[in-house]
């Protein structure tokens, strides 16, 4: 079946579909990592993105049961160059294709990712629309150019889980988890450092969070414009001196927020696996896993209380941050990987650390 | 850390002559290090036996000799030159057997000569078997089941012990040298026999048979700070069982989750940690099990090895020049990516195309030379293509083989739109399949010509379904354009492009002539795009010209 991917500023690539059928919207970016498709549209960050795989060859190992980021695809559309028609893992179970299909997700292949990642290079993240459907190009562009994109809207309530449920049932330290579209892989690796979660949606009270008496606080990873959700950066700050907190990606930018800072969208953002990331206290570098299109700005924190703990060698922008006093950290990149490599897993240990000590 | 100050003068080991199994990739990789090295001020001397080698250019180093490579020859150098420092990972296998024997022999000592980007621990580590062994269980790694031995009784009771079939790896040799694999007794003796002899150390390792598993590969860096990055990863398409210089392989790996990459690439990190590799690049190659995922450890080259030349042509990333970096003090975040020239040389290349390398053959010329292939080294050289397929990178490197084939052309039938099968084709495609051997590849293609599916091909070559079935997809379009040879569509046309089929193949199936099918594709507005090899997958804006052609606008 014929599909069509138009841009905001008019530009037009044509392919063929797998997946599902229909028409979605949403901001086009693209993903540097060469494995790992299967962690990237089950990862809820990527609501209300429609994700370009930079590698052209997609779909070759299939998709199997643990994989997983969360229970379903999240992303709106997936674009790539070549999707192979046959799934060659032993621990596949569906193709990707038909796993797209029925979760209702658009696939489209056959088009030059190269040339659309350089066109989202030079003009930044774009809004777009995929469709199946419509496959007049002048309509596609009119609709997309009316689409409200992504800049200023929660996205984080549509991803969230309804009730707060317990991830696992034993381990020595509480840790509640606030969920903002959260990555499995957090809770596997804290499970296995012998932390018991409880897991919230983002909108839980600080009250009802300090109720549970929890050892530790996660802020997860989550989708869209951090400045759009002054509630969670609210409750954040209540609870900025009871207890030890460790926040990734969105986590992070909320608690920038919640320390007084500011966030800005990056051009086109980070996503692949394969970001050095410098810790600054050693001196180490990590290849890291990255998602983020938003930056806190650490200029506009205050120096006094808040120390710069990592920074991106590509591009010098802000990775991590720590109060100078209170047991509290975050990073911009993805410690918990999947995809991408593991190097930065050390982080859930100095998480625990701080439980420890606190 | 910045580069060291104490050391002035530094002496490079050169590969010497081309020999099946070491070809000029270490004149490659040894002279991007001579030219670093001396750019960055140091006074480089460098030996090398073969004067036919870009690095004994006059203009690449201070001093050449072009002197036998063999340690009293060093040697005499050495007490002539007195350099701070003797760097020998660029010059492949010769030039790590004599630094191992100048030191065995005491004379870096003597000559307070040091050994930069490798040390003899780490060496020894790295190729005796039984020490590699023993590090890798240690730090928890899964290993073929194997045992040593140094005589003939010996090896019959560790093959007893292990089962048929077995390996038999000789150390300390050249390009796989004698290794062969034995699948019963009787045959074993004699390749055993073979194998002690070949072995500098009169040593072998007879191993657990991990043949028809797949094969991977990691290029892996690190640095004086503990930095670690890998740099390419590549899978072979012809699995275990066949030499990695004799096999194609493809970069980057296509059949493994990345819960299964992430844990080899985990596995690599530990491993060149462990042999204690302090700077430079070394080569780790993996088996996997087909069915259960099992991964096994099988090598490491503390080294800069053949796959690494083809690994920074295949990413951009130019290893020997950062190893030779390395060497001398610089860490990875302190090199500049020359390709991008913002960002570090400490990251991974990402890349968005295939690389695909055929070896090249000359059974031709070696008459009695017994064609089919396995665990020692045979080709002659090789082609190395990109594309944005699978496909249409396979197609181009069959083409550059100079082997009178344009692409997954036929071996067995003449004309590819009159296909006759009966049992002498088939019994012979089938023999051709099971047995490795150069031609395999168009064997394959004319499997499924013959009709057969890539079950059948599958259990004959153990050849991942993945590959199997875009070679298939190959076939499946060169049906279609013999079918529509008289109506041929744009679109179709389009797709054979973008499979890699070359005008000239295209003429033979079309029963045209190449002029003509270029004329007709130019009619259609089929013209190449050129793409640019970046290491970061048009993420960031590249400054090398470096350049592959595809079908892709």
């Amino acid at each position: 079946m014929n599909a069509i991917l138009a841009l905001e500023d008019g530009t037009i690539f044509k392919g063929s579909s797998f997946g599902a059928s229909g028409e979605r919207y949403g901001e086009v970016v693209f993903n540097t990592s060469m494995s790992g498709y299967q962690e990237i549209i089950t990862d809820p960050s990527y609501r209300g993105q429609i994700v370009t795989m930079t590698y052209p060859l997609i779909g070759n190992y299939g998709v199997n049961l643990e994989d997983v980021e969360s229970c379903k695809p999240f992303v709106e559309g997936f674009v790539v160059r070549e999707y192979s028609k046959i799934a060659s893992n032993w621990r596949s179970r569906d193709s990707l294709g038909d796993y797209l299909a029925k979760n209702n997700i658009l696939g489209i292949e056959g088009i030059d990712t190269r040339e659309l990642t350089l066109h989202i290079r030079q003009k930044g993240a774009l809004k777009a629309v995929l469709s199946t459907e419509d496959l007049n190009e002048k309509s596609l562009v009119k609709k997309t150019k009316e689409s409200p994109g992504l800049v200023g809207i929660d996205l984080v309530k549509e991803v969230v889980c309804k009730k707060p449920y317990a991830w696992n049932k034993k381990g020595k330290y509480k840790v509640v988890a606030i969920d903002c579209g959260i990555k499995l892989n957090m809770l596997r690796i804290l499970e296995s450092k012998n932390c018991k979660i409880t897991v919230v949606p983002a909108g839980t009270s600080s009250r009802d969070i300090l109720e549970m008496e929890p050892d530790g606080l996660l802020l997860s990873n989550g989708p869209g414009d951090p400045a759009a959700l002054p509630y969670l950066v609210n409750t954040v700050r209540e609870l900025l001196e009871k207890l030890p907190i460790f926040g990734i990606c969105l986590g992070h930018q909320i608690l920038g927020q919640a320390f007084g800072g500011k966030t800005f969208k990056l051009k086109f953002g980070h996503h692949g696996a394969n970001h050095p990331v410098k810790d600054l206290r050693s001196g180490r570098v990590s290849i890291t896993s990255q998602n983020h299109g938003f930056c806190v700005d650490i200029d506009s924190m205050n120096k006094k209380e808040i120390e710069l703990t990592h920074v991106n060698l590509n591009d010098g922008t802000s990775e991590g941050l720590r109060h100078k006093k209170l047991p509290i950290f975050s990073v911009q990149f993805h410690p918990e990987a999947s995809p991408g490599p593991r190097d930065a897993e050390y982080l859930f240990a100095e998480f625990v650390s701080l439980m420890k000590k606190h | 850390m910045p580069k060291r100050k104490d050391i002035k003068k530094i002496l490079i080991i050169g590969s010497g002559p081309i020999v099946i199994g070491q070809a000029c990739e270490f004149d490659y990789s040894g002279t991007q290090a001579c030219k670093v090295l001396k750019q960055d001020g140091f006074k480089v001397i460098l030996v090398n036996s073969n004067p036919a080698t870009i690095m004994t250019d006059p203009e690449i180093c201070d001093k050449t000799y072009i002197e036998p490579i063999t340690a009293e020859m060093v040697e005499k150098i050495i007490a002539k030159e007195r350099p701070d420092a003797l760097l020998p990972t660029l010059g492949g296998q010769t030039a790590l057997n004599t630094t191992m024997q100048l030191a065995k022999k005491g004379v870096l000592k003597k000559y307070k000569v040091e050994m930069i980007g490798a040390d003899i621990k780490a060496i020894k580590k790295g190729e005796d078997r039984q020490l590699f062994k023993a590090a890798m269980k240690k730090i928890g790694l899964d290993l073929p089941k194997s045992g040593q031995a140094y005589t003939l009784e010996q090896a019959v009771k560790v093959a007893k012990k292990i089962g048929f079939p077995v390996i038999i790896r000789p150390s300390f040799t050249l390009g796989g040298t004698g290794g062969s694999i034995a699948n019963n007794m009787e045959e074993f003796k004699v390749l055993a026999k073979r194998g002690l002899e070949s072995s500098m150390v009169s040593e072998i390792l007879v191993e657990e048979s991990v043949t028809g598993w797949k094969e991977f590969e990691l290029e892996v860096m690190r640095d004086l700070k503990d930095n670690v990055v890998v740099i390419c990863t590549i899978e072979n398409l012809d699995p275990m069982g066949v030499h990695t210089g004799d096999s194609i392989t493809v970069a980057p790996i296509q059949t493994l989750t990345d819960k299964e990459y992430q844990k080899m690439r985990d596995a690599s990190i530990a491993c060149i940690r462990e042999i204690g590799v302090s700077t430079g690049g070394s080569n780790i190659q993996f088996a996997v099990h087909p069915e259960t995922g099992r991964m096994v450890i099988i090598e490491m080259n503390p080294r800069v090895s053949r796959s690494s030349a083809l690994a920074s042509k295949a990413t951009g990333f130019p290893i020997a020049k950062i190893a030779a970096k390395l060497a001398v003090g610089y860490t990875l975040d302190e090199i500049p990516n020359d390709i991008t020239r913002e960002t570090p040389a400490c990251f991974e290349p990402a890349i968005d195309y295939c690389v695909v390398k055929v070896p090249r053959f000359t059974f031709e010329k070696f008459a009695s030379a017994d064609p089919t292939l396995g665990v020692s080294m045979k080709s002659v050289g090789e082609a190395m293509s990109i594309g944005r397929t699978f496909k249409e990178a396979l197609q181009k490197g069959l083409r550059s083989l100079e082997i009178r084939k344009f692409g997954l052309e036929s071996v067995v039938f003449n004309d590819p739109a009159d296909i006759k099968v009966d049992t002498a084709v088939l019994a012979k495609i089938e023999q051709k399949l099971k047995i490795p051997n150069a031609e395999r590849i168009f064997y394959l293609g004319d499997a499924f010509r013959a009709g057969l599916d890539i079950e059948k091909i599958y259990s004959l070559t153990k050849i991942d379904r993945w590959f199997l079935y875009n070679i298939k997809e190959i076939i499946g379009c060169e049906k279609e354009l013999i079918k529509n040879k008289q109506n041929l569509s744009p679109e179709l046309l389009k797709k054979a492009k973008e499979y890699g089929f070359s005008d000239r193949q295209l003429a033979r199936i079309l029963s045209s002539s190449e002029s003509k099918v270029c004329a007709l594709r130019k009619s259609m507005n089929l013209t190449p795009d050129f793409k640019l090899v970046d290491t970061c997958a048009a993420e960031f804006m590249a400054h090398t010209p470096y350049f592959y052609s595809t079908y892709d606008k």
